[in-house]
């Protein structure tokens, strides 16, 4: 963007555009009829519905989470955040309410309720005469007005303590990220790369234990983290991911081998040992995948519930934020909604952000499991 | 001197042995891992099936025999969760395997404009923390504020259901719940869809086959692969299903016991019931179940996956 206050043209400013982003957009070689036009705006139209109906929840959480209690718990309020609309009339507020009238509705303040009859003010004209309308007040509705409002965020905030779990939460995932990361790449480096006696079998036997339901492994490993003190601190949640787990290696193990092998036969020759080429040749040639595996393992990590609850049980200023959420939800689902999803849109926050980031990454990580199975 | 049949040596060259030697010691994290965290605990799990282990021990440690396997067999509560988890994985595979191949179809359709952001948009829920994915299904199924029950409402149905609450219900509730975990398996379908090669549709075409001809003679048989793939791993997964209901309503089994999945029982049978001996032997029933269900379909999928590279 130039600036208008600058002097103009300087030859820095000249510069030709990076490559690609100026360039005239290829023309369309086939022309599209009028039939697949028609098809195209079909699909696409059923496209949105579909997508809409799928995203739903999420587009009316966000709007709940910023609704006050009162209306959340009104049923006929409407579906947006809104206030009643109030006026001020000689020092009292007066709620606005739709008046059916002869002339049509108006909304009209309402100034003395009655059963049989109520008196209102016309907001447009306070110094008017109070107008009278026959009828239960109560049978109105009120004007509402757009009125979205952060109270719940900041409620949530304090309530669980928030940027202590999301520490948590964060240092949690970063760290068994590293630990996935260093300890996956190495295993799958054996893998793709090296020959050794019962290589298939091993493989095969990383693959099995995908199977294998984790209830079958947790007692004796509970146990064994109870009597060396582990439980109520994060050490049963980290570790482990340092030790490798088959998804992550099963993954870039098919990506590595899709690495042709000239260059580390280049780099042997040049007198580069084993662990010399991972790092120098191997690792700059896989970041797709490492990125992959590396937001694989934060997103998995943001979402683990079960074993947090396990092992932090008691500990609620160690615990991530899932646990802290699902704690929320048991204390204050009835009363108020707002805040429930209020903490739930600060949880989801940032692995969305991170994914829409890195989704690029991210799909292709999918994409090599998937076809290579 | 005529030579004599020597059989090969068994010894690897030196520089075969390095290669393996480095290939082990790269292979070493996993090696411990599985030793530390798999091989030796599911061992102690089945010794512990023959003992009497609770958490806090107050009866002397001993060797039951069978005494574990025999409650088992005689447990209706068992059957009765192994059986609400068998019927949810019934209705819960079919969805896993057909809506993320239905939308993959859509997403790799020329006529969808914008695949792109749709891609991005469908796979968004993935990343949903699952906590938060329950919070937020569980407000929009709400029999009063929920869209769904204002949406059947506003068509016409007088009393919508309570999906959560009503034993009747909870099964279609759960599906609503777990249809944001779908990502996954679109991805997969995906590239699946898009490792097709395009001749063959050219040829369908040509032999005067319409976009359900292929879809019948060219897509399914070639997805096939995929297909196995989800429904392998979708029946590892459906089968330890519980957090769900864990999370909505706290592991009570409400409404009305239907939401008592086997897993439950068995994390129950740990940590309410601190019966770890009896817990381990419902454990190993849950991956014998496992393993013969997922042996049966790599048995049946010789008679449907089709693998294009098969020599």
């Amino acid at each position: 963007m130039v600036r208008l206050d600058q002097p103009t043209a300087t030859p820095a400013r000249a510069e030709p555009a990076p490559s690609g982003s100026r360039l005239p957009r290829r023309p369309r070689l086939r022309r599209r009829t009028a039939a697949n036009a028609g098809r195209s705006f079909t699909l696409t139209f059923i496209g949105v519905v579909l997508l809409a109906a799928f995203l739903s929840p999420l587009a009316r959480s966000v709007l709940v989470s910023i609704k006050s209690p009162d209306q959340v718990s009104q049923a006929s309020s409407p579906v947006w955040p809104a206030d009643p609309k109030v006026i001020d009339y000689q020092g009292q507020s007066l709620t606005v309410y739709a008046v059916p009238l002869d002339g049509g509705e108006r909304d009209l303040a309402l100034l003395t309720k009655g059963r049989a009859s109520s008196t209102f003010v016309d907001p447009q004209d306070l110094a008017a005469p109070p107008i009278t309308w026959v009828g239960s007040w109560r049978s109105l509705t009120p004007v509402w007005t757009f009125a979205p409002q952060l109270s719940n965020y900041t409620d949530v905030w304090d309530q669980v303590n928030f940027p202590r779990l999301l520490l948590n939460t964060i240092l949690i995932a970063l760290i068994s990220m590293l630990g996935v990361l260093v300890s996956c790449t190495l295993v799958a480096y054996a893998f793709a790369r090296f020959r050794f006696p019962g290589r298939n079998l091993v493989f095969m036997l990383v693959i099995a234990t995908i199977f294998l339901p984790s209830a079958v492994t947790l007692i004796p490993t509970y146990t064994i983290f109870v009597k060396i003190g582990w439980v109520g601190t994060w050490l049963p949640l980290l570790v482990p991911a340092f030790f490798a787990n088959a998804y992550d290696v099963f993954l870039l193990r098919q990506y590595l081998m899709t690495i042709p092998r000239e260059m580390d036969e280049a780099a042997a020759i040049d007198g580069a040992g084993p662990f010399r080429t991972l790092v120098s040749v191997i690792l700059p040639q896989a970041w797709p995948v490492i990125i992959a595996v590396g937001i694989f393992h934060f997103v998995y990590s943001w979402n683990d519930f079960l074993l947090p609850t396990i092992y932090l049980v008691g500990h609620e200023d160690l615990v991530p934020l899932s646990v802290g959420l699902a704690h929320l939800s048991g204390l204050h689902n009835a009363q108020n909604p707002g805040m429930i999803q209020a903490g739930t849109m600060l949880t989801i926050l940032i692995p969305i952000a991170f994914f829409l980031l890195f989704q690029r990454m991210f799909v292709r990580g999918i994409v090599i499991t998937g076809v290579e199975k | 001197m005529p030579a004599l049949p020597v059989p090969r040596p068994r010894r690897m060259s030196p520089l075969a042995r390095r290669e393996a030697r480095w290939g082990l010691l790269f292979l070493s994290p996993w090696v411990v891992g599985f030793v530390a965290f798999i091989a030796v605990p599911m061992i102690a799990t089945l010794v512990f099936t023959f003992t009497n282990l609770k958490l806090t021990q107050t009866d002397p440690l001993r060797f039951v025999g069978l005494d574990n396997y025999a409650k088992l067999i005689s447990d209706p509560q068992t059957w009765d969760s192994l059986r609400i988890t068998l019927t949810f994985a019934a209705l819960q595979l079919p969805i896993a395997v057909l809506v993320p191949f239905a939308v993959a179809l859509m997403l790799n359709s020329r006529s969808l404009r914008g695949s792109d952001l749709f891609r991005v948009l469908w796979f968004l829920p993935y990343v949903v923390p699952f906590v938060a994915g329950v919070l937020i299904w569980q407000s929009m199924l709400n029999p009063d504020s929920g869209w769904l029950d204002q949406l059947l409402e506003a068509v016409g149905v007088t009393n919508p259901p309570n999906w959560l609450n009503d034993p009747g219900f909870i099964f279609p509730g759960l599906l609503f719940i777990g249809i944001w975990g779908i990502g996954g398996g679109i991805i997969v379908n995906l590239a699946g869809l898009k490792g097709i090669p395009s001749e063959l549709y050219d040829a369908a075409a040509i032999d005067g086959a319409g976009w359900l001809g292929s879809l019948r003679h060219v897509t399914i048989p070639l997805m096939s692969p995929v297909f196995l793939y989800v429904i392998v791993l979708g029946i590892v997964d459906v089968l330890q299903y519980f957090l769900v209901p864990l999370v909505l309503n706290n592991g009570t089994g409400e409404p009305g016991g239907q939401t008592l999945f086997y897993n439950l029982q068995i994390y129950k049978t740990f940590f309410t019931y601190q019966d770890m001996s009896y817990g381990a032997t419902l454990a190993w029933l849950l991956f014998a179940v496992t393993l013969v269900i997922s042996l049966v379909v790599f048995r049946a999928s010789r008679r449907w996956v089709y693998y294009a590279a098969e020599r």
